[in-house]
């Protein structure tokens, strides 16, 4: 087979990955031997494909033949305990049973993954895992965690998910706001680990942002009337736009500094419907405000055009939503711009946020331009020394060589 | 169906209120806790339930030697004991979660779910 025809398989599998497991997972109840089922089908589908072409529904030819495989491997096992005898006589297609506001598998299985009574960190890699297609060694590099270490922890959790009894399904709508913002909280935190990687590789893993929004837009397509599922993927791609703009020779750049002609205009555009979308709703919430904040950096044509009250008047209103450190040290970089770096500084001085190293960059640059420089150095060799990701390391170092 | 084991955690040392502050929090935390088996037997989870003696009356046995060794005292010296527990049958894990949620609510303890892997 050529190398060619290889890869074209298992671009197919992998985009088909999570609605096979999905489907699969809720037929026969059992992630394991879903696992298995999609694992044959793919090498079903290596040794056809290439002579055959690729079927017309390849979703549809691998779930038949996945299943196909699973009920003859349960049959060949003779097993008899009563999951397996279960998944016999749900083989066939009936329609399965509505238990939610939406069905549809790979909803359910997102819920499953994102269960709180999984370890956040079990939770990220699972989704990725089973609703993702990420390999396992793939999961681990992003994580910056050994090989062993990402297979045990995933393991555990399907072992936890399988002894315990967590369900496939969508929780019922009196328990969908709480649940979801796991979920949301999951897509959100995959998303930044590919934005603002940590470790000594790329700076930037464009398979983990990308793989974040593919998600949240399966996420929107299921539940296309939940406001905060569309403002996580506005603010998914507003911030997506300017991934390619925001490295340069391996060094950060920062907003006012990015060339916008870089920007993913196409991107952009769907940000800022999706926040017209959200303000027409009027239920607003955290991912909805990030997301409006974004849209007004992205809707200025360049840094200076940048409407500072607005950005300071939605970072007031998620004050209000979230009263945390962190949001009052992103108002305050918003703040300087509308009223100096002193009023900012004072705000900033006060938070009790010395282990994040955001902190001490805002600081570091705030003294800076008040020409404060014995200090701005001293914040930015703590923010060099709190920081993971190499390109904003690269940008920090820069910034404090140009202090004299 | 699957059967679940809520445990609730609590200090070992208990004064003549139990593990509460006050006579009043102690029958009010019995009163709802009897509301709530009310609940699990009318809906059908109850299997069994229980609150627990102190653990300073319980007994070690090893038996696997030629003649059992008794000691005095908890398997393990800790500062939280079991204080009680339920066991449900539940048909999945947010079932049971919720369940364990209203029973933490009614006796003031933290509650452990972990499921059975099998009944004998």
């Amino acid at each position: 087979m050529m190398q060619g025809e290889k890869a074209a398989v298992e671009r197919v599998f992998r985009e088909e990955y999570g609605r096979l497991i999905a489907s699969l997972a809720r037929r026969f109840g059992d992630i394991d031997i879903a696992e298995e089922a999609a694992g044959e089908a793919l090498v079903a589908a290596l040794e056809r494909w290439p002579a055959s072409g690729v079927p017309a529904n390849p979703g549809g030819w691998l779930t038949t033949t996945a299943a196909n495989r699973a009920i003859d491997r349960l049959r060949r096992e003779n097993q008899r305990d009563a999951k397996h005898q279960a998944a016999f006589m749900d083989h066939d297609d009936t329609p399965h049973e509505p238990t939610g506001p939406v069905e549809d598998d790979r909803l359910r299985l997102l819920f499953t993954c994102c269960h709180p009574s999984l370890a956040p960190q079990a939770r990220i890699a699972l989704t990725l895992r089973l609703l993702g297609g990420l390999t396992v060694p793939e999961i681990a590099q992003a994580f910056l965690v050994p090989e062993t270490t990402m297979a045990q922890r995933i393991t555990r959790a399907k072992k936890k998910i399988a002894s315990a009894k967590v369900p496939y399904r969508v929780p019922e709508a009196a328990d969908l706001p709480e649940r979801l913002g796991g979920v949301l909280t999951v897509l959100f935190l995959v998303f930044n680990e590919g934005y603002l990687a940590t470790g000594d590789g790329d700076p930037v893993r464009a398979e983990l942002t990308g793989e974040a929004i593919r998600l949240t837009r399966i996420l929107r397509r299921l539940l296309p009337a939940e406001p905060e599922v569309a403002g996580l993927l506005g603010l998914l791609v507003l911030t997506e736009a300017r991934r390619e703009a925001r490295v340069r020779n391996g060094q950060l750049v920062p907003i006012d500094e990015q060339d916008r002609a870089g920007w993913d205009r196409a991107l952009i555009d769907e940000g800022h419907d999706l926040v017209r979308e959200c303000l027409a709703i009027n239920r607003p919430g955290r991912y909805q405000i990030l997301a409006a904040i974004n849209a007004v950096h992205t809707d200025a044509p360049a840094a200076p055009d940048t409407d500072w009250s607005q950005v300071v008047a939605l970072y007031d209103q998620l004050t209000r939503l979230d009263p945390s450190p962190i949001v009052a040290l992103n108002r305050a970089v918003a703040v300087a711009e509308l009223d100096g770096p002193k009023v900012a500084l004072a705000l900033v001085d006060r938070l009790p946020l010395t282990g994040y190293h955001p902190w001490h960059a805002t600081r570091a640059e705030l003294l800076r331009r008040l020409g404060r420089s014995v200090e701005a150095k001293e914040a930015y060799d703590a923010a060099i020394a709190a920081t993971q990701n190499s390109a904003e390391c690269a940008y920090l170092s820069r910034k404090r060589g140009e202090l004299v | 169906m699957t059967h679940y084991l809520l445990t609730v955690h609590g200090p070992a040392e208990r004064d003549e209120f139990g593990s509460y502050g006050s006579k009043e929090e102690m029958e009010e935390a019995f009163a709802a806790t009897g509301v709530f088996n009310d609940r699990l037997h009318a809906a059908g989870y109850w299997v069994f339930a229980g609150g627990l003696a102190p653990a300073s009356a319980a007994t070690v046995v090893d038996g696997q030697g030629e003649t059992p060794v008794m000691s005095d005292g908890p398997y393990l010296e800790t500062k939280e004991v079991i204080g009680g527990f339920w066991v449900i049958d539940a048909p999945d894990l947010d079932v049971a979660l919720k369940l364990a949620a209203e029973g933490s609510k009614a006796c003031r303890g933290k509650v452990e779910v972990r499921p059975f892997d099998g009944l004998a």
